[in-house]
């Protein structure tokens, strides 16, 4: 599905990433951790074409194109979804009227008509009930005055109705009450399937212990420096990052 | 100070209404003198220092007075119509009552053309006129108050609460034309009501200098709107001038669209425990100048003001916001905030914005802000990270942006235009008006 080869990306004069190599199968979930500012957002940022980085080195490609190229809406219709670590207000769009545009976006790239007016307020309000969220934020501005937790739980709204194949959380998880942690991860969970991959950043052993990975990276310095299975995430957990990084150096 | 309407005011003026009431000939002879001794305001002028009006100066506009029915422009009178509200139409600086309707209209708010109520009852317009302006104010007003050929005396009665707006649509038919109307407005203890000012006409150069004058009686309420949507060449002047006295409200929404120089003037002043909403949205596109203008007098204590005026500016465009909030010395306990936000979508694109607060009472309340920018690169990221191409996700936001203040309008037919008017002068591609 998706594969990174020796990424470096930088900001100005100031290289973040360093070589990331990375393989995601369809059906994988995979855990990226590690320290703050080791590039694991901005990794997210470069795979859904955030302007503002300079990709040096490296290539990405995913379902066999070169990822790297399209324009950010593109990668987004053909099923690349982050979502983000701070979302951003969007006073004056209301928060359904994304959620159609963007649908319909997807359907027309595929060739689809317009979603029927009724059939996509049935699959809105399945979903809302899913995320256990209140019908009246459908009609609020996107994220505008949403706290903390909300906003996080609106961007899994979002995945669960635009389903994309690549699902990227950067950091989902913070600011989630122990409630919401366990909607948000089951809403995630009922996205799973074989061929739906996940890329999940997070600082937390809580939210795999809701949301099992395949994989768990470290990143560091911009670079994955330990890769392993589920239970690489505990051993972190219980010796820190500098365990990694001393091994890694 | 010699110019070309000093000859047509010696030809006209004897044509004007209520010249047989000597009071009036007085104020119209005064008036006249300040504006010729003054003559148009010049950017020397503070007030006036983005706003260049010479070339009306350099040409000669010309009222039409003694037109019986004036030829009215089917099509205009139809799109500019509102449904659900009374509806005064005004032709070329008249009122027409032939094309307005008033059925149903309670018996206790009056609602005359300035031309019947000098006609009817001349010591009530001797009572408010030129009592919320004084003519020294700019050239502008002593021009209207020297020349208006008509206009409206509303006079809502105590107690009364309109259910229906009052429309009143000001048309314009025919180039070189002058526009001059003089209208006022009055709002006894406790009534209520609300007044939409539209300004449309034909796509050629003509003159509107507009007055209103505005009186919100103890307690009531008074919501005023204006769309001014002229035609693409005319010159627009209009100012509002309000009184309100204690405890009443008044809510201002002004919206400029037309016209190729515009210059909207709106001033209050504050009475104990009153308050006051000015809202404003100016779009400007090609070589459009747009100059608001606004003036908050906190004269009392324990008044409110609130204002939010938005400008977006594309193209060639110019918009200017100069807002002044005095606060006198003995009003304490104000509360008065201002903001002007604007957004820029080219680079020959330019607003200038000044907020004033002058403030000689110490326990006051004052907030202001203002912005000047293009649209946020990371809503517009987020949005293509949601599927949208750049120029929707632009598009969107623009549009998102100009809405918060239509959104703020609860008359339906007047939402409806205003959304209309906000689509046909932006980009539409991507924004679908179920959208909201
Ligand atoms: N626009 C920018 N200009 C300069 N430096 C930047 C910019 N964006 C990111 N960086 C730097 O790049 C590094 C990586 O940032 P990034 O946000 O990817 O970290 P992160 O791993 O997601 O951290 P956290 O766990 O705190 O979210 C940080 O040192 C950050 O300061
Ligand atoms: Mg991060």
């Amino acid at each position: 599905m998706l594969s990174i080869e020796n990424l470096h990306a930088s900001v100005g004069d100031t290289s973040i990433l360093k070589g990331v190599n990375l393989q995601i199968n369809p059906g994988e979930v995979h855990a990226i951790m590690g320290p703050n500012g080791a590039g694991k957002s901005t990794l997210s940022h470069v795979l859904s074409g955030k302007p503002g980085y300079i990709v040096t080195e490296g290539k990405v490609i995913y379902k066999g194109q070169n990822l790297l190229e399209m324009e950010p809406e593109l990668r987004a219709r053909a099923g690349v979804f982050l979502a983000f670590q701070y979302p951003v207000e969007i006073p004056g769009v209301s928060n359904i009227y994304l959620l159609k545009a963007a649908l319909n976006a997807i359907r027309k790239h595929n060739g689809l008509e317009e979603v029927d007016a009724m059939d996509f307020l049935t699959l809105v309000k399945d979903k809302i009930k899913l995320l256990q969220m209140d019908e009246k934020f459908l009609y609020r501005a996107v994220n505008e005055g949403f706290s903390g937790g909300e906003k996080k739980r609106n961007e899994i709204l979002q995945a669960a109705i635009l389903e994309p194949a690549l699902c990227m959380l950067d950091e989902t998880d913070s600011g989630l009450d122990i409630d919401a942690l366990k909607i948000v991860a089951d809403g995630v969970n009922s996205l799973r399937s074989e061929d739906r991959s996940f890329l999940m950043i997070t600082h937390y052993q809580r939210l795999l212990d809701y949301i099992k990975p395949d994989f768990v990276h470290v990143l560091a310095h911009g670079k994955i420096v330990k890769s392993g299975g589920a239970e690489l995430a505990l051993e972190l957990e219980a010796k820190g990052y500098q365990w990694v990084e001393g091994q890694a150096a | 100070m010699a110019n070309n309407y000093s000859a047509e005011y010696e030809k006209t003026s004897d044509a004007l209404p209520g010249q047989s009431l000597d009071w009036l000939k007085v104020i119209r002879a005064d008036a006249f003198k300040c504006f010729s001794d003054k003559g148009f305001p010049s950017l020397r002028e503070e007030e006036w220092r983005y706003t260049n009006v010479a070339a009306i100066e350099k040409k000669l506009f010309t009222p039409q007075f003694n037109v019986e029915v004036n030829e009215i422009d089917k099509e205009l009178l139809q799109n500019y119509q509102l449904d659900g509200v009374f509806t005064i139409v005004l032709v070329n600086g008249r009122v027409s009552l032939e094309h307005s309707n008033l059925e149903g209209l309670s018996d206790n708010i009056s609602v005359l053309s300035m031309v019947d109520a000098l006609d009817q009852k001349p010591e009530l317009v001797e009572k408010y006129l030129a009592q919320a302006v004084n003519d020294k104010e700019h050239s502008f007003v002593a021009f209207n108050t020297a020349w208006f050929s008509d206009g409206l005396f509303i006079h809502v009665q105590a107690n009364q609460v309109i259910e229906k707006p009052i429309q009143l649509l000001h048309i314009v038919t025919q180039a070189d034309l002058l526009a001059t109307t003089r209208s006022i407005v009055v709002v006894d203890e406790m009534a209520e009501a609300s007044i939409i000012e539209t300004y449309v006409g034909v796509e050629n150069v003509y003159l509107t200098a507009a007055v209103t004058e505005v009186f919100v009686g103890k307690n009531a309420v008074l919501t005023l709107y204006k769309m001014q949507s002229e035609g693409d060449k005319a010159y627009h002047f209009g100012g509002i001038y309000v009184k309100q006295d204690k405890e009443s409200r008044f809510t201002h929404h002004n919206f400029s669209f037309g016209g190729l120089l515009a210059r909207n003037d709106i001033h209050t002043d504050l009475n104990v425990a009153s308050e006051c909403d000015l809202n404003g949205l100016f779009l400007g596109v090609k070589r459009q100048h747009i100059d608001n203008h606004t003036r908050i007098n906190h004269a009392q204590p324990h008044a409110m003001s609130r204002e939010l005026y938005k400008g977006v500016l594309n193209q060639r465009a110019r918009g200017v916001f100069q807002g002044r909030v005095i606060v006198a010395e003995d009003a304490q306990q104000t509360n008065s905030e201002m903001n002007n936000r604007n957004l820029l979508l080219s680079n020959d694109a330019e607003v200038d914005t000044k907020p004033q607060l002058e403030i000689y009472a110490d326990d006051v309340k004052c907030a202001h802000g203002v912005t000047v920018g293009q649209l946020d690169e990371k809503s517009v990221f987020y949005l293509q990270s949601r599927c949208l191409d750049e120029k929707t996700a632009r598009n969107i936001l623009t549009f998102a942006f100009a809405n918060e203040m239509v959104d703020k309008i609860k008359v339906e037919s007047l939402h409806e235009k205003l959304l209309l008017q906000l689509l046909q002068r932006f980009p539409q591609e991507g924004v679908e008006k179920s959208w909201l």
